[in-house]
Parts: structure tokens; sequence; C-alpha cells
């Protein structure tokens, strides 16, 4: 079904660069959060990593800072329509978080300061494709955009990217996370534009 | 495992203005599943020359057979907002999908005092809430405060008055950050813990409040009742960032 909107001619100028379909570029950076913006000390955060044999470890701010970490430039693209493109992120890449384990998980459930939460495809993390990020564009990364630490999984919709991060619980079932249980898309691939349940 | 939620043909049945820079869209949405009051819809223009363009607004009516209003605020540069704002006509049809979202949703079923705090055209989807209040069977106290630039940038100024006069258990309160009205007490300013109001723990506990508007001002708001000691847990927020429309 195509309806022409009488009188709607769209922006004048669009991008060269492509975005995902139904979304647009932005030079700012919107903020979308479900609740207040939590804030954690770097004192008292904490990264707890869950396996399915309940085996696991919980890493401090500390221990963090000494994994080897990288600069990425990436494009993300927000459920709510925007995209932004070439934002650079310094964090430790999920390879490195799970370089020792040896689970047999198909699934992660992220969950967060605040209460949030969402699920994933271990595959979607690993391979160079997610990262805990804890530096935006050079500084710090701000609470309002998820610091001090959070996921960044660019490829999908960046509510998959969980501010906050407070632990990985590797699963064997694909537990539907905060907005999973709220009628949006389990995966979330904006390029197919998997942003509600059916999508 | 439920279908895609899909694209709709919607007439434009009405338009009113609600400020000068603000209009809204009553439309005829046939088949219309219902919503609840916080919900939004995917709106989807398309140029004739194929170009498409997307948005997420909020409903402002309450649930209606085959009817939905959209207030949409301009946003100045925006792609969407000014062509719903200034050249949409009656009888004009564009897409729309939804109703979207389960987060940030008020039903009489949430028996909880409500407190909500919109800043500008956050104000939207809060309206939803006290028309869906108004017409339901709940007794559950309402609060709104709402933050404008002027008296002059209220959307359903009216109606605000009409509701807050007829109804018990549900009071209005207008913060003015520009500009007030000549007898108002207060200054005008930015939202502070003196427009909140002070409530006992037991009150605060049990309550359930929906803040939202331009991000800036949620994030003031939500930390100043974190601060005030209302639990994070019955705060919900829904921002919109500094570009858009």
């Amino acid at each position: 079904m195509s309806v022409i909107s009488r009188g709607f001619g769209g922006r004048a100028e669009r991008p060269e660069r492509s975005v995902p379909p139904g979304q647009y570029l932005t030079d700012e950076f919107p903020v979308l959060s479900a609740g207040p913006t939590p804030r954690i000390d770097t004192e008292d955060w904490r990264l707890d990593i869950k396996d399915l044999d309940g085996s696991g470890s919980s890493l401090s701010w500390a221990q963090l800072m000494e994994l080897p970490n990288e600069e990425v430039t990436v494009d993300i693209h927000c459920v709510t329509r925007w995209s932004k493109h070439d934002t650079t992120w310094r964090g430790v890449s999920l390879d490195t978080l799970l370089e020792h384990s040896e689970t047999e998980a198909g699934y992660a459930l992220i969950r967060c300061y605040g209460d949030y939460s969402t699920n994933l495809p271990l595959e979607d993390l690993l391979d160079g494709k997610a990262w805990v990020a804890f530096e935006f564009e050079g500084g710090e990364l701000d609470p309002e955009h998820g610091g001090p630490a959070r996921l960044l999984v660019p490829h999908l919709y960046l509510w998959k990217s969980a501010k906050w991060i407070n632990a990985i619980e590797l699963r064997a079932d694909d537990q539907p996370g905060f907005w999973e249980s709220l009628g949006y898309h389990e995966y979330g691939d904006p390029w197919l534009e998997q942003r509600y349940v059916g999508d | 495992m439920r279908g895609p939620i899909r694209w709709r043909r919607v007439r434009v049945a009405e338009t009113l203005s609600e400020t000068r820079t603000a209009r809204t869209l009553v439309l005829d949405v046939p088949g219309w599943p219902g919503h609840d009051a916080g919900q939004h819809v995917d709106v989807r223009l398309t140029a004739e020359d194929g170009y498409t363009a997307q948005r997420s607004y909020s409903i402002a009516s309450a649930d209606a057979r085959d009817r939905l209003e959209l207030t949409i605020q301009e946003v100045s540069a925006g792609e969407v907002s000014p062509y719903l704002v200034q050249t949409v006509e009656v009888g004009d049809e564009f897409e729309l999908r939804g109703p979207v979202g389960g987060w940030f949703r008020w039903t009489s079923a949430v028996t909880n005092p409500v407190l909500l705090i919109g800043g500008g055209s956050g104000i939207v989807p809060l309206m939803a809430m006290v028309r869906a209040r108004v017409r339901s069977v709940s007794q559950a106290p309402f609060h709104l405060i709402y933050s404008a630039r002027t008296p002059d940038h209220v959307l359903y100024a009216n109606e605000l008055f009409q509701v807050a006069t007829a109804t018990n258990d549900i009071k209005i309160e207008f913060v003015f950050t520009r500009g007030g009205l000549p007898e108002d007490a207060r200054r005008p300013g930015r939202l502070t813990s003196v427009d909140l109001p002070v409530l006992d723990e037991s009150v605060r506990d049990g309550m359930r409040i929906y803040i939202c508007g331009p991000n800036g001002f949620v994030e003031s708001a939500s930390q100043l009742l974190l601060a005030m000691g209302h639990p994070a847990a019955t705060i919900r927020t829904e921002r919109f960032g500094p570009t858009g429309g």
C-alpha cells in the first residue's frame, strides 16, 4: 500500500550515505530511558558474568580498566528513528570479556543498574561485534548515555546496547528483556526494520 | 507469534489549532484496535517521488472507536512536523501504525495515586492519561504539574481548566518558565523541588509517576524526585531529544 501524502516533499537535502529504512540522520545524541538515570560510582561498579553452570566472575572497575580496550567508530540506530554516523567509542570487546568461557550458552541476558535488561543471541556479542564501552567521543561516558559503562552492539537497534551494564547472564534460552517484554522485537535488526514484535 | 503491527491508511477528519506552533489532528482510523493512554503511533509520509519519512507521536486522545487524535508540536527545521502542523488539511491521507509502547502507559487497572509531570509538548501522553481517567470509573487521585514557557504555550488550556474544576481528585498546576500570568505568586523559572508535592514516605512508595518532556526537563524532574525520596521504581519517563520532528 502506498498512500501519497499530498503536499509532502520531504527534506530538500537527503543523506548521501544511507540509513536503515524509516530512520533519519541526526548530529545530536538524544536520550531514551524508561526511568531516572542511575548514578553509579566507579568505586561501587561491578560487572558480573554468569555462565549456565552457575560459574562466573565479578569484575571491578579497576579490573575492567586493566583489560585491553579498543577504539571503534560505528554508526548507531535508535528505534525512535534517529541514526548517527561515525560515533567513536572506547571499550572492552566482549571477545576479551568472554575469552576464557567455554560456554554452551546460546543467548545472553544483559542486566543493568536501574533494573533494565535486554536479551541477545550470544553470537551477536562475539567476533568483534560488541563492547562494554566507557568512553564516547574521547570523553567519559555521560550517565545519561549509560555511563560509567554500557554495552555497545551497533549492528542492532540501540536499546540492545544496554546502558549502565551490571551483568551478563549466559543462558540456554532466549529470555526476553525489558523492551522485548513490552512489544519490541526480540532481535532488533535495523536494516530489516525489526522494531516491534512480529516485524 | 503475533503478526506485524500493520500500516493503516488514515484520513484527517478535523484539525484544531492548539498554539501558534502546535496542532491537533483528529484522524479517522477505520478498524483501530484501541489503545491505552500513554501509547504512541508511528506515522509514515510518502512524497510523490516515493520518498518516505517516519516519526513516532504520542496519542493525545483516550481510547475511542475508529478515531485517534495526535497533537503535533512543530520542530523548526523538522521534516515531518511542519508538514503535519502547517500543510495537512482535512481530507488528506497518510499512513499510521500502532498502538505501540507498553511501559509509559496508564489504565484504570492502576489504582495508585498518580503524579504526572509534563514539560512542553510532553503534556500530550499525560493528557491522554487525564482523559482516560476522567472517562473511567477510576477514583485514583491524579496530580498534573505542567511546565510551559508561558500561558500562550499551554496545550488544552480550556479542557484542563474544566477537568480541574469538575473532577474531584484531579489537581492541575502550571509552572511557567519564561513568563506567567500577572496574578501568579510564583516567579517564572524552571521546575524546582518547591513546585513538587511534599509527601509522606508511605504515600511516595505507593505512587505511580509519569514524566514526559525534553530530555533536560525529564532528567532534572526525575533527579529532584529521587532527592525527595521517591523510589526510582515508581518513576516512568519518556524523553524526546533536542532534535526530531
